[in-house]
């Protein structure tokens, strides 16, 4: 390797082949924009109450104890499926009301059992969230979770 | 220490080392938690801890790679930082930032997106200090001599602070949103911080083992290659199940497998360089650092990554436990005992000593090391047996975590000696002791003996 592979010859095969691998990553992302805009996450409309319903997710950080597609913090159960789980992905009206009963059921104060905080949430913000549980659902994940479980 | 200007280094490690017994005490502190969820479940919530310790962990690494730069630039370009003045402003900005962003969280204010939960303003600090450090380090390395460590170097550095920009783009479609997201985590971790790990390896093994600049800048620019050629498309594998198009199952699945290289091309560099050299450096608790890290960073990064990274697998084991034990030991590895490494290097010559307390180093790097990895094991088996009750059989979440509590209360004690280890660092850098622990053999022992 020493003599065919001078010192110049690897810097100039790094920075070529690194520009090559930035451009195809760029072309890949430019498509996969528009496929999840037009097709993964296109069966619900993206609406004001969606919108208003993720900065509630973030406002309370839920990601540090949830997962939401896997990704968060593994301390409390994944929540990309959860409105298929409580069966009421269909029904904007039964996701309300179980997520409302649920969140203001916390903290159980269970002996040894993980306790969820309790936020002190308008019928507004918890609808908002109920909602982007349900279009978090909606969006095809490539049949990931396994299964309801999460 | 050649340069004046390189005591700058200095006051960033102090304030590296402080964070970093922050982020282990918050860890700790979690690990707590899970054996005893009752335990501050309403004061101070789980989701703020963990907000604490992963934060604490990212800006404490990067300060250390402004030290580690801040020190190594100098020697590299052969003149004094362009302005130190605007190096400790820098410093000001990050400490305001990051106390700001605690005390932020402690009163329950953060944004929601997982390790950038900073508050708009702190990130706005975080760049501008970002835009301080390279117009710094870039104007020292332009008017001085130019080397390959410092073009790698700075290479990272500039992209890393570019990719920082995606801190800002929070699009309200969740699968746009994750994407982008991972622009800045993947591509730091994955991709330039690993050009900024090597180029300090570099360094490192320059100096502590006297092999020829040529044999090592011509290993770095093999190693970063293979970095960026892997880890760009890399970022696929955490493409898999966010909404994104189907074809980055291959894409992720086969880049990623190649990631591995660039993680073992580092640790035989160091192994092979410090075979090779002919010096015997007095600074053993360096080298002990340099070669841990290179070897943890192929096992955490490398090895723990390749086990989950195959889609098929994957598929199942996404989201569980294993990956936190990847997560934890391929951080320690690469980035922690990296900047360890160049703290201990660093900090006699910060202090115009011989190298000293080098005993009570090596010992916190095997109680740290050791902690380490026996975490990373018992999250490995509870990792897999969640893994085959909840996506196989199909059990729930709670029950599933319910039956791995022996698991989480062997992860505690880990844990715990990861935290001894780390004060003991901590301590074995600020606490001058007179003599050794054991006194020292001769340094070149007589052939033969």
């Amino acid at each position: 390797m020493a003599e065919i592979l001078t010192k110049s010859r690897a810097r100039n095969i790094f920075y070529g082949g690194s520009i090559f691998f930035v451009v195809v990553f760029v072309g890949m992302t430019v498509h996969s924009h528009r496929y999840v805009v037009q097709t993964s996450t296109a069966g619900m409309p993206l609406s004001e109450e969606v919108r208003h319903g993720k900065h509630v997710w973030e406002e309370h950080s839920c990601i540090n104890c949830h997962s939401l597609h896997g990704e968060g913090a593994y301390f409390a159960p994944e929540l990309g499926n959860v409105t298929t789980r409580w069966g009421v992905q269909d029904s904007p009206d039964d996701a309300f009301w179980m997520l409302k009963g649920w969140i203001e059921s916390q903290p159980s104060g269970l002996e040894g059992r993980r306790q969820m905080p309790r936020y002190e949430l308008t019928d507004e913000d918890i609808r908002a969230l109920s909602e982007f549980l349900r279009w978090a659902d909606q969006t095809d994940t490539q049949g990931w979770p396994p299964n309801d479980a999460g | 220490m050649k340069y004046q200007s390189q005591k700058v280094a200095y006051w960033y490690i102090l304030a590296a080392l402080a964070l970093f017994g922050i982020q282990v005490a918050g860890g700790l502190l979690a690990g707590w938690v899970y054996v005893s969820p009752n335990f501050l479940s309403e004061l101070l919530p789980f989701n703020v801890i963990r907000m604490i310790h992963t934060n604490a962990l990212i800006v404490w690494l990067l300060l250390g790679f402004f030290a580690a730069a801040y020190f190594l630039v100098p020697e590299e370009a052969e003149r004094e930082i362009w302005s130190p003045k605007l190096a400790y402003l820098q410093l000001v900005i990050l400490l305001v930032g990051t106390l700001g962003a605690v005390g932020s969280y402690l009163v329950g204010i953060h944004g929601g997106r997982e390790f950038l939960e900073q508050p708009l303003w702190v990130k706005f600090g975080i760049l501008v200090a970002a835009l301080i450090f390279l117009l710094n380090v870039s104007m020292t390395v332009l008017s001085g001599k130019r080397t390959a460590i410092t073009n790698v170097l700075l290479m990272g550095l500039w992209l890393l602070s570019l990719l920082w920009v995606f801190a800002f783009i929070n699009p309200d479609n969740l699968s746009l949103d994750k994407m982008y997201w991972w622009f800045v985590v993947h591509l730091w971790v994955e991709a330039t911080w690993e050009l900024v790990m090597a180029a300090i390896l570099a360094f490192l093994l320059l100096k502590l083992t006297g092999v020829d600049r040529e044999v090592v800048e011509k290993w770095l620019y093999v190693i970063v290659a293979t970095a960026l050629f892997s880890g760009i498309l890399g970022t696929g594998h955490h493409f898999y199940w966010i909404g994104l198009p189907g074809y980055w199952q291959w894409v992720g699945s086969i880049f990623s497998t190649f990631e591995v290289i660039p993680f073992f091309l580092m640790m035989s560099f160091a192994f092979v360089m410090v075979w090779k050299g002919r010096k015997t450096h007095p600074n053993k608790a360096a080298l002990l650092w340099s070669l841990g890290s290179s070897t943890v960073a192929f096992f955490g990064a490398g090895v723990w990554g390749f086990l989950h990274t195959l889609h098929g697998v994957n598929f199942y084991s996404h989201g569980t436990q294993i990956t936190a034990a990847h997560g934890h030991l391929a951080f320690y590895g690469a980035y922690v005992a990296l900047n360890l490494a160049v703290f201990s290097y660093a900090m006699p010559m910060l202090r115009q000593r011989e190298p000293y307390n080098q005993v009570l180093n090596m010992a916190s790097f095997w109680l740290m090391t050791g902690g380490m990895a026996f975490m990373t094991f018992v999250l490995t088996f509870a990792g897999t047996i969640q893994t085959h009750m909840q996506r196989v059989v199909g059990d729930y979440y709670m029950d599933v975590q319910d039956s791995l509590s022996v698991f989480y209360l062997m992860r505690f004690g880990a844990g715990a000696a990861v935290v001894i280890g780390a004060l003991l660092f901590i301590y074995s850098m600020l606490v001058v002791r007179r003599k050794e622990v054991i006194t020292p053999g001769p340094a070149n022992p007589v052939p033969g003996e």
